[in-house]
């Protein structure tokens, strides 16, 4: 009880003081959306929206989870706020999950903004929401947890600003977002596979349009090792870079 | 056995000895102050007391558990004021407080009860609405505090906690910390502030260089180096022409002059004045006032390190500015 306590309120505190500020919002929405509005007007009507929708959501979980965590983590290590949160009695693997949830859960509702524009244009009863659904919270995990890996590294808010987008754009191109992996140079292509968000996408491809490279389950299981890694990675990180 | 029983700590950062192998107990009830300058170590032994840091090697053991091997199970009963006043600025103080208390699992009417009654403690009711970052220095230090005993710890480390605040709020915060032994908490405080040392820590600890070079009562600490018997006197015109017949003829004893109307009369023994006044009045030199010089903390601090008290002063202030 004594840790669902201090766990809820960490989370509480994140969501009001971060993830509900203006910048977030102009970050983890306006960003996917401009990027939507920019992909229709170069195609000209060339592409669907369903086709575009499953990547715009990737998109909107990645920037909406990674927006604000690996800078405010970075911010309150800089403060030393964070030094509250590790020397309460709470183990580093809940205060992690307490830490990422806020994004989770802002990457989540930030998926489901293209989903909403896109209801007013297509219909969207084909798609499998099961599947859709956890693919986002999937993409959600992975990212919050690449923020978080990233938040360790930096020592400086700027540093996690610059880390972060050294990750987030190139993972635009590299992991069938808008460009098909197969469209991809042959050289880039294995990079593809090493990042968690490009089975995300292959999910949401397959639950939306039907067109994906692997099976949902395959994907599925791909991801559930991409998290378990990057907890793990993380919660080492953590206890070596800041309990040196 | 104490409350705090820490033996042969070490901490070293690659070759750099940042503590090295040290060793004190802190009984249940006492202030024990870690007294040192800047980069002596003190903050880096409260880092591993509380978990923020690993020891290279050593035991320390906080109310019968080992605090290397279960962290978390001293950190429930320890509350910890960093050097730096490190709350949430976005948030009030009512609100920082009830966080802070969160973290132990304290429940919502507890710790509203709890935070509201610290605000009062600490006079800050009024300021209880307003976000952090509108504080004082010296609000901001005393919500620290507060934040630090929410969860009524029985343990308190307090680092550097008057050091860049005014004097007033010094005074209160000096005041509140005798009020926190009076209620039976044990209190481990580090401080480069000699005078705040000697006045409300019950032992102390010098600490250079990461090695403890002296530890004991301040009474024991000034018995501990070779005591001097100083008399200043007050005189109607300088003695420095008569300084070395001055030294031949009273026993056992040198003559400084530190001011050109004054001189200091030193020895191992007891000084006695009529042999001197005789001679002064002989002279034709008139004394109008002879005082003990005793000797204080700072000059045991200065006899025991060889760190001169000055520095630390320039220390303070720099931490001041």
């Amino acid at each position: 009880m004594q840790t669902l306590i201090a766990f809820w309120n960490i989370l509480r505190k994140d969501i009001e003081n971060y993830y509900l500020k203006p910048p977030n919002i102009s970050w983890g929405i306006i960003f996917p959306l401009s990027w939507t509005l920019m992909q229709l007007i170069r195609s000209q009507g060339d592409i669907g929206i369903e086709e575009l929708l499953s990547g715009l959501m990737a998109m909107s979980v990645l920037f909406g989870t990674t927006s604000m965590l690996a800078v405010t983590i970075t911010f309150e290590r800089r403060s030393r706020s964070f030094d509250r949160l590790l020397i309460a009695p709470i183990s580093i693997s809940t205060l992690v999950i307490a830490k990422i949830l806020g994004a989770i859960l802002f990457g989540i509702l930030n998926a489901f903004v293209p989903v909403i524009f896109a209801a007013f244009f297509i219909n969207l009863s084909g798609i499998n929401w099961g599947i859709t659904l956890a693919a986002v919270i999937l993409i959600a995990i992975t990212s919050a947890l690449l923020g978080l890996l990233i938040a360790v590294s930096a020592k400086e808010v700027f540093e996690a600003q610059t880390f972060s987008n050294f990750f987030r754009f190139p993972m635009l191109f590299l992991c069938g977002l808008f460009i098909p992996i197969d469209k991809l140079p042959v050289i880039l292509k294995p990079i593809s596979f090493c990042l968690p968000l490009t089975y995300g996408t292959d999910i949401l491809n397959g639950a939306i349009t039907g067109n994906s490279i692997f099976n949902a389950i395959f994907n599925i299981s791909v991801m559930l090792v991409f998290t378990t890694l990057l907890f793990y990675l993380c919660l080492r990180n953590i206890k070596t870079k800041w309990i040196l | 056995m104490g409350i705090v029983d820490v033996a042969n700590l070490k901490k070293s950062y690659g070759e750099i000895v940042a503590v090295d192998d040290i060793s004190f107990s802190i009984e249940k009830g006492e202030i024990f102050g870690f007294l040192g300058p800047n980069g002596a170590g003190k903050t880096s032994t409260i880092n591993m007391m509380i978990g923020l840091s690993r020891p290279t090697s050593g035991q320390i053991i906080i109310d019968g558990i080992d605090a290397i091997k279960n962290i978390k199970k001293v950190q429930r009963i320890i509350g910890i004021v960093p050097d730096e006043n490190n709350l949430y600025d976005e948030m009030n103080g009512f609100d920082n407080l009830c966080f802070c208390a969160s973290l132990y699992g304290i429940s919502i009417k507890e710790r509203e009860k709890r935070a509201m009654e610290l605000l009062e403690q600490f006079n800050l009711t009024k300021a209880g609405k307003r976000p952090f970052k509108t504080y004082s220095k010296g609000m901001k230090r005393k919500l620290t505090i507060a934040a630090g005993i929410i969860h009524n710890p029985k343990i308190l480390f307090l680092d550097e906690p008057t050091t860049g605040i005014d004097i007033e709020s010094a005074r209160q915060i000096r005041e509140l910390i005798l009020d926190l032994k009076k209620q039976g908490k044990t209190i481990f405080i580090t401080t480069h502030y000699i005078e705040e040392a000697e006045r409300i820590c019950d032992r102390i600890a010098f600490i250079v260089n990461g090695k403890i070079v002296k530890i004991g009562t301040v009474t024991e600490l000034m018995e501990s180096v070779e005591r001097e018997h100083k008399i200043r006197l007050q005189l109607d015109r300088s003695i420095k022409d008569i300084k070395e017949e001055l030294e031949n003829n009273i026993k056992n004893c040198r003559v400084e002059i530190p001011e050109e109307n004054s001189c200091l009369v030193i020895s191992k023994e007891r000084i006695a004045l009529s042999p001197i006044l005789q001679l002064l009045d002989s002279k034709g030199i008139s004394v109008y006032e002879a005082k003990e010089i005793k000797p204080s903390l700072e000059d045991v601090f200065v006899k025991v390190t060889g760190i001169e008290a000055s520095k630390l002063k320039k220390e303070k202030e720099k931490v001041g500015k």
